[in-house]
Formats: structure tokens, sequence, C-alpha cells
């Protein structure tokens, strides 16, 4: 009965460390673009309408901690990842800005942090759908036991 | 406990949410208020056109572009609040052509200065941008139906405009506007406070308070 109480415990946690960082990432884009001022492009948007909605999902799934969220949340969580790596090849050059769908308002490709030389806000958010994809598969794995 | 958990968590991120806003925003309004020290060229170039007193203590900087429905819609009201402080404020106008081919405008603009016809012409601009800077259809040539109404002499325009030195003033003002953090249209600085929200009320109250720091006595 113990071990099982702590299963249930640590997979509580786990799916609370995702909506944290799902959270987290929300309120970070909300700062760039509401009190810095950066306007978000095409591509930031489409981002953003996977991972907002991740917040309150998430949040659902801990009250009472229902396992069935992973589901729901995984295919946005995976459409999020697909659009911020689309976002990271467009950024760093790897596919040609050419093909890129905002040719009008703001550039998807211009640069406006760089930190350390590798961290963008691009790759802030790929970083952000990896690691929330890699805790939902985590959990996936020790639910389905 | 979970629930303590969770909204605990809520909490910390929004308290350290507005922190981080408010931080952030002080910190910009201190760098800017060292630039108004240091480095003043930024606000105020010697090509600005500028309305009001040169004994004036609060300078109203704008940022502003012909095609804008905004700056349309503010310049009466900044008009207003000028006409309410008299003497105590001057008004100076900085290019941010942000809209496309809204430079196009810029250009009618220093021509008409060259007539002395700046404001005037400022003026038609902006009632008539309805007609000519529809976002679906922009129609910068309609614009020359209208600019008679300044008294202007157009066949001087037409030349004045492709004057090159306007080119070099627009490149400098939206360079200024960069370091100052302009990215929007009307970008509003006062004795070197940017607007923080945006708003009527909020561009008054901060007017406001430069006039009673300026004008203690």
């Amino acid at each position: 009965m113990l071990q099982t109480d702590q299963t249930a415990n640590t997979n509580w946690t786990i799916l609370f460390l995702c909506w944290l960082l799902v959270t987290i990432s929300t309120l970070g884009s909300l700062f760039f673009s509401y009190v810095v001022g950066f306007a978000p492009c095409v591509l930031c948007w489409y981002q953003r309408i996977f991972l907002f909605p991740l917040v309150i999902l998430l949040a659902m799934g801990l009250f009472p901690f229902d396992k069935s969220v992973i589901k729901y949340a995984l295919p946005l969580a995976i459409a999020g990842w697909l659009t911020a790596l689309y976002h990271n090849l467009l950024y760093s050059g790897i596919i040609p800005e050419s093909i890129q769908p905002c040719s009008q308002g703001v550039s998807c490709t211009e640069k406006y942090i760089d930190l350390f030389g590798f961290i963008t806000i691009p790759m802030l958010s790929l970083l952000s759908f990896s690691t929330i994809i890699g805790l939902l598969i985590l959990l996936q794995r020790r639910t389905s036991q | 406990m979970k629930y303590i958990i969770f909204a605990f968590s809520c909490l910390i991120l929004f308290v350290a949410f507005i922190f981080a806003s408010t931080f952030y925003k002080d910190k910009q309004t201190e760098k800017l208020s060292f630039m108004a020290q240091e480095n003043a060229a930024v606000f105020v170039r010697d090509h600005s056109q500028s309305l009001g007193s040169d004994d004036a203590k609060v300078y109203l900087i704008e940022f502003m572009d012909p095609a804008c429905e905004t700056c349309a819609a503010f310049f009466p009201f900044v008009k207003q609040i000028m006409n309410a402080n008299p003497g105590k404020i001057k008004l100076i106008l900085r290019y941010a052509p942000f809209h496309d081919g809204a430079d196009y405008f810029v250009k009618i603009l220093e021509a008409a200065k060259k007539q002395g016809k700046y404001w005037e012409t400022l003026d038609v601009m902006y009632k008539s941008q309805p007609y000519w800077a529809s976002h679906h259809n922009p129609q910068p040539q309609k614009i020359w139906q209208f600019l008679p109404k300044a008294g202007l002499n157009l066949e001087q325009i037409k030349k004045d405009m492709t004057d090159p030195a306007i080119v070099k003033l627009i490149e400098q003002d939206l360079a200024d506007a960069k370091t100052l953090n302009v990215q929007k249209t009307p970008g509003f600085i006062v004795n070197g406070k940017p607007l923080q929200t945006f708003g009527y009320q909020q561009l008054q109250e901060l007017i406001q308070s430069e006039i009673r720091i300026a004008y203690q006595n």
C-alpha cells in the first residue's frame, strides 16, 4: 500500500512539474510580448496556440490525478514541438527565409535575444516543448505499467 | 496538501511576473532618464520639427507615423493638452514610419516644411488619412488631391521630396527610435520618461506630473 501511495505521489509530482514548466513558459512569452514589447511573429503565435491550453488542461489533470490527461496533452505538445523545430530551422538559416509564412508584419527570423550565443526565444520554446513531451512520456510509461 | 502546493505555486508565479514587470519597466525608465542627461540628442535632433515655446520646461517627444491611425486620433488630444498648459510644453515630432511606404508621407511633410506649411500639411494628412491609408488597399497617390488644402505649391513639393537628406533624416529618427525602445506609434516620451501604459488618461497624467515637477515654484 505504501509503495502504491509513493508511486501515485511521484506521478502527481511529474505532472505538476510539467504544469509548472508550461505555466512558466506561458508567463515568459507574455513577458516578452507585453512587458519587453517584442511583437510576436506568426510562428510564435502557432506555438502559443499549442502551449496556452496546456496550462489549464494539465491543471485539470492534477485534481484529481487523471492519467488520461496525457492522451489529450501530448498531441498539443508534439504539434508545438514541431512548430518550434521549424521555427528554429528558419532562425538558424537551415531552411531559407523565402519559404517562411510571414512575409508581412513581424519577421520570424529577427533575433531579439541571444544569450550565451545559443539561447534564443525559439530555442527556449523548443527546449520547453521537448521537456514537456519528455515528462509526459515518462508519466505514460509509469502509469501504464 | 496538493491543493496547497498548487495554489502556492500559482501565487508565487503571479507575484514573480508582476515583480519582474515592474522591475523591468523601472530599469527602462532609469536608462532613459540617464540618456536624457548624457545624450539629449537622441531625443531631439536639429532637424526635428517642434511646436510650442522654447522656454517650456516640459519636452513632449512624439514618435509618429503619418499613416498611423492612432497618431491621427491622438494629435488633437496632444494639442488640447498643450493649449491647456500654455508655454509649458514643447512638442517635438520624430518620425517612426513603421507602416509600409509611410516614408513617402514623411517626405511630403519635410518638403512642406520648406514652404513653411508643416503643421497645415500634417493636419490635412491626418484628416484625409482614411482615404489613402486603408490597410487593405493603401493608395498613397490619393494624398495629392487633399494637399492643396494646406496651401502648398505641389510642383515644388514633388521636387523637394526627392532630397536625399530626407532619407538620411528618416534613418536617423528610426535609429533613435530603436535606441529609445520605441516599437509602436505614437511613442511618447515626456522629459525622458516613456509612457508606460498607453492611453489618453495615462499620457495626460504623465504630462501633468512632469509639469508639477518642472514648475514647482
